[in-house]
C-alpha cells in the first residue's frame, strides 16, 4: 500500500502526464500533483501519480552520511 | 443411368476472416473440415492420420509417465509466446522433469463462438513449431465450442506421455541436507512478460516470457553423471511455491542466497513498480534441481553447456529442519522466510 | 535502480550495524516504532533485525490502512457490488480482508458482484467514463501519501461531468494515529511498556512535510526521525534515534532528506482540503473511536460522495474475542501473543487486521520471520 518508487522523467506529455523510467521499465503517471518538473528529473511515483520530486544532492548527502557512519566505527577500531 | 455420385464442392475454410460458430464442434461435416484444414494441415503425422477415436502407439522402453495441463491464460498471445506454444512446453516439462522422455501428447480445445480463425491457425501454427522442436507428436485431440461469452476465446488442455528409462528415479521427497539446489536460469521473466500487457507498461528491453521445451536440457543433465534427486518446474506460485512444496515433501529446509538467483534487472524493477516478488512468480522455461553437494559442479557445467541453461546457478542448500522453511540470506544481511503465498499473485497467467 | 540499489547496499548495512551496536549503551533498551506498514514490510522482508544489537527493538505500529480498516467499512463495499449493483474498484490489498458473513471483496466477486482491482484511481474513471449506465464506485483506503491522487480524480470527475463516477472515503489521517497510540492507557503509564522514539513515515511526509511531527516531539517528549523506505534509511534513522535518547534530546530530525522538506507537498495539501474535510470521528479496527483522525468528502463535492449518493449507513461489528490486533497494533502486544497466531489466523485463513496486509504486524512476522519462533539447525 505504501509502496512508492523514485523514477525517472523521461517524457513529459501533454498537460499534466509524464512517462518515467524505473531500471528500464517504463510507466506512465500523472503530475497533477507537482510542478516544474522537467526530463531528467526523478520523482517518487505512488499509485500513477508523483508525490515530489528527489533532490539528487540530498540523496549523495544522506549516502555519505552512512557510509561515513560505518567507517568512523571502524577507524574507532569498533 | 450416370456414374459416380460427384462430391459436393466444399467451400474452403475462411482462415483470414472467418470465426468459429457452433457448427465446428457439432460433429459435422463443418468440424470434419476445421480438423482437416486448419489442425490437421499443421499437425500432421502417421498417428493423427490414422483417424481414428484413438492413437495406438508402439510400447517403450521403461515406466509410463503421463501428465496433464489446462491452459488458461490471458492474453492468449504475449510477448516472447502465445497459448499454444505454451501448451505444448508446459507439458512437455511436466514429463521431462520426471526424468522421462516425452514423446506424444494429446490436446483438447474449447473455442469460444466467434473466435477468429486466424487467431485460432495462429495459435495451432505455434503449437505445431513447438512440439516439432521438442520432438514430440501430437497425436490425438478433441475440439468443443461453446456460445459467445461462455469461454474466453480458446482454452487447451494437453496431456502428455513419456517413459522413464530404468534407474532414474526423481521425486520431492529426495532431498537431504547437504544436497545443493541449482537453478536454469533467470526468474520471474513469464509472470512479467504476461504483466507487462496487461498493465502496458513499456520496456526498453522487452521481457519475454522463458516458455520453453526442457525435456533438451533434463537429457543433458540426467547424462551428466550427477546424482539428481528432484527436478521441478516452478510455474504457478514461482520458485518459492516450488521450493517450499519440495522442503515440505522432504522434512527438510532449504537455506538460499539472494544474490545468487539470477534475476533480469527489467523484471526486478518491474517487480518493484507492481508490488510483486520475483520469487513468487510463475515462470515457463526454468527449472530447479537438487543434487547430491559432490555433483553441484558437474551439474552446473553441463547445465551451462546448454542453451537454455546458460544462466544457471547454485542458489542455495538443503538444511536440516523439522519444519521445512525455507529461508533465505537477503543481500542486505539480515535473514528472512521465503513462504509460499496462498495463490499466485496474478490471475490467468498461466 | 538508481537511488534504490544504493539504499540497499549491504556493505554499507555493516557499517552501520556496527555504528549502531557502538553506540548503544549496554545499560538499557531501546524501544522504537516504526509507524508505516512500508517500513514494517521493509524491516522483515531484508531482515533488519538481524543487523540489530539485542537491546533495541522494533515495535511495529498501526500505519497500514489497510489494517486498520473496520469490517464495517468493507461491509458497505460489498453491500454496494452485491446489492446496489455498482462496479466497485478498489486496490488489490482490499480483496481478501474478511468481513462479515463470511464474506471478503474477493468472495463477493465469486458470488456475481463486479469488483474489479486497479493500480489507479485513474482505472477507475476509465470504467466510469466506459460503463456510463452502471454506477462506478471507487474504494478509497490509505493515509495521508494515497489521498491526493483521489482528490485528484474527483476534480477530474466533475470537469468531465461524469454522472456514474462516487468515491466511497476511507482516508485515514497519521498524526491522529500517532496521538492515539501516545495517549494510550499503557503506553503513558510510566513503567509498562517504554516507547524512545518513532521512525516516522516515509510517503505521507513527502506529502505532510516534516513539521506536523513537531508537535509530538515537543508534547510527549519523544524523538522522530523519518526515515525513507529503504533498508539503509531505517538503520540509519534508528542510529538517530538511538543518539538523540542517549543525549536526552526529543526534537523531529528528517533522514529522507532527499524527498522531504519541512512544509511537504502543499499542492497536493490544497488539493485536498479543497476536496475533503475532517470527520469529526472515525472508528479505526483495533483502536475504537478515534477523533479528528479521518476524512469525508466536502458539501461541494457531494455529489461524488459514494456515503450520500446511496444513503449508506456505517454499522459497526466487533472483532473476534481473541483477536489481538489491537494491542499489536498499539504496540503493545506481540503477533507470538495472540493465542490466534500461526493457529487459526495465518495469511489465507486471516481473523484480523494485522494478517490480512502484507504490511500488518502478524503477516510480516508470519511470512518473512517466523522461523525466529523456531529453532533451525544449520549443517
Amino acid at each position: 500500500m505504501c509502496l512508492a518508487i523514485p523514477a525517472r522523467v523521461v517524457k513529459i506529455s501533454e498537460s499534466d502526464q509524464a512517462i518515467v523510467d524505473l531500471g528500464g521499465v517504463r510507466k506512465d503517471v500523472s503530475l497533477a500533483l507537482v510542478e516544474d518538473v522537467q526530463v531528467g528529473d526523478y520523482v517518487i511515483v505512488h499509485v500513477g501519480y508523483a508525490l515530489t520530486r528527489l533532490d539528487p544532492e540530498e540523496a549523495e548527502k544522506t549516502l555519505a552520511l552512512m557510509a561515513e557512519a560505518g567507517l568512523t566505527e571502524q577507524a574507532a577500531g569498533a | 443411368m450416370s456414374g459416380q455420385v460427384k462430391k459436393g464442392y466444399a467451400r474452403p475454410l475462411d482462415i483470414r476472416h472467418g470465426r468459429v460458430d457452433l457448427s465446428h464442434g457439432g460433429g459435422g461435416r463443418a468440424m470434419v473440415q476445421l480438423i482437416s484444414e486448419l489442425f490437421a494441415r499443421h499437425l500432421a503425422n502417421e498417428y493423427l492420420a490414422q483417424g481414428n477415436d484413438g492413437a495406438c502407439l508402439p510400447p517403450g522402453q521403461g515406466k509410463l509417465v503421463v501428465s496433464t495441463d489446462s491452459h488458461v491464460v490471458s492474453p492468449l498471445f504475449f510477448p516472447g509466446g502465445d497459448i499454444g506454444c505454451l501448451s505444448v512446453h508446459g507439458t512437455v516439462n511436466d514429463v521431462a522433469v520426471m526424468g522421462a522422455t516425452p514423446l506424444y501428447l494429446t490436446a483438447g480445445f474449447i473455442l469460444e463462438e466467434g473466435f477468429p480463425l486466424a487467431d485460432l491457425a495462429r495459435i495451432v501454427e505455434s503449437m505445431a513449431k513447438a512440439a516439432n522442436e521438442a520432438g514430440v507428436k501430437l497425436v490425438a485431440g478433441d475440439t468443443k465450442v461453446v456460445e459467445q461469452g461462455k469461454g474466453d476465446g480458446v482454452f487447451i488442455t494437453t496431456t502428455g506421455v513419456g517413459f522413464l528409462p530404468e534407474g532414474i528415479h526423481l521425486s520431492g521427497d529426495l532431498a537431504r541436507p547437504g544436497d545443493v539446489v541449482l537453478v536454469s536460469g533467470s526468474v520471474g521473466d513469464h509472470g512479467v512478460a504476461i504483466m507487462s500487457k496487461r498493465e502496458n507498461l513499456g520496456f526498453d528491453v522487452p521481457i519475454l516470457s522463458d516458455t520453453a521445451a526442457l525435456n533438451g536440457l533434463t537429457t543433458t543433465m540426467l547424462a551428466s553423471g550427477a546424482t539428481i534427486k528432484v527436478m521441478r518446474d516452478p510455474t504457478r506460485g514461482g520458485l518459492a511455491a516450488t521450493l517450499n512444496e519440495i522442503a515440505q515433501q522432504s522434512g527438510a529446509g532449504i537455506h538460499l542466497e539472494e544474490a545468487a538467483i539470477p534475476v533480469k534487472p527489467e523484471v526486478d524493477a518491474a517487480c518493484e513498480l507492481l508490488g510483486l516478488d520475483p520469487l513468487n512468480i510463475a515462470n515457463e522455461g526454468k527449472l530447479i534441481a537438487i543434487c547430491a553437494a559432490g555433483d553441484a559442479e558437474k551439474l552446473l557445467a553441463a547445465m551451462r553447456a546448454h542453451p537454455l541453461g546458460r544462466e544457471a546457478a547454485v542458489i542455495g542448500k538443503v538444511v536440516e529442519d523439522p519444519n521445512g522453511f525455507v529461508q533465505m540470506q537477503t543481500r542486505f544481511g539480515g535473514r528472512r522466510m521465503v513462504d509460499w503465498l496462498s495463490g499466485e499473485q496474478l490471475p490467468r497467467i498461466c | 535502480m538508481k537511488y534504490v540499489d544504493e539504499f540497499r547496499d549491504g556493505a554499507v548495512a555493516q557499517g552501520l550495524a556496527k555504528a549502531i551496536a557502538a553506540e548503544v549503551r549496554p545499560d538499557r533498551r531501546y524501544h522504537f516504532m516504526e509507524f508505516c506498514g512500508g517500513h514494517t514490510h521493509a524491516i522483515s522482508r531484508y531482515g533488519v533485525p538481524d543487523l540489530l544489537p539485542a537491546n533495541v527493538r522494533m515495535i511495529h505500529g498501526p500505519g497500514c490502512p489497510v489494517c486498520v480498516l473496520p469490517i464495517g467499512r468493507i461491509d458497505l463495499a460489498i453491500h454496494l457490488a452485491l446489492e446496489r449493483g455498482a462496479i466497485l474498484c478498489t486496490y488489490a490489498d482490499t480483496l481478501r480482508i474478511p468481513a462479515s458473513g463470511g464474506l471478503s471483496l474477493m468472495k463477493a466477486k465469486a458470488r456475481g458482484g463486479d469488483i474489479r482491482m486497479v493500480y489507479a484511481v485513474t482505472d477507475a474513471l476509465k470504467i466510469a467514463r466506459d460503463n456510463p449506465d452502471k454506477e462506478v464506485v471507487f474504494f478509497a483506503i490509505g493515509f495521508e501519501t494515497t489521498t491526493p491522487p483521489t482528490a485528484v480524480a474527483i476534480q477530474q470527475a466533475r470537469a468531465e461531468g461524469l454522472k456514474n463516477f462516487s468515491v466511497l472515503c476511507c482516508h485515514v489521517l497519521t498524526p491522529s494515529a500517532i496521538m492515539n497510540i501516545l495517549e494510550s492507557p499503557e503506553v503513558r503509564a510510566l513503567g509498562t511498556v517504554p516507547l524512545d522514539g518513532f521512525i516516522g513515515p516515509a510517503h505521507v511526509s513527502t506529502v505532510i512535510g516534516s513539521r506536523p511531527y513537531e508537535f509530538f516531539a515537543e508534547e510527549y517528549r519523544k524523538p522522530v526521525v523519518i526515515a525513507g523506505f529503504e533498508p539503509l534509511d531505517v538503520m540509519q534513522a534508528i542510529l538517530m534515534l538511538v543518539r538523540q535518547v542517549n543525549e536526552g534530546r526529543a526534537t523531529v530530525e528528517n533522514e529522507f532528506t532527499r524527498a522531504v522538506t519541512p512544509e511537504g507537498n502543499t499542492k497536493a495539501q490544497h488539493l485536498v482540503s479543497e476536496v475533503f474535510e475532517l470527520r469529526r470521528s472515525f472508528e479505526w479496527r483495533g483502536l475504537g473511536e478515534v477523533p479528528y483522525s479521518a476524512l469525508k468528502i466536502r458539501e461541494g463535492y457531494a455529489d461524488f460522495d459514494a456515503e450520500r449518493r446511496f444513503h449508506l449507513e456505517y454499522q459497526p461489528v466487533p472483532d473476534n474475542k481473541a483477536c489481538e490486533c489491537g494491542a499489536i497494533l498499539r504496540g503493545v502486544k506481540q503477533p507470538t501473543d495472540c493465542k490466534l497466531f500461526g493457529t487459526v489466523c495465518t495469511p489465507e485463513n486471516p481473523m484480523g487486521s494485522c494478517m490480512v496486509s502484507s504490511e500488518g504486524a502478524c503477516a510480516a512476522h508470519y511470512t518473512y520471520g517466523r522461523h525466529k519462533d523456531i529453532e533451525a539447525t544449520l549443517p
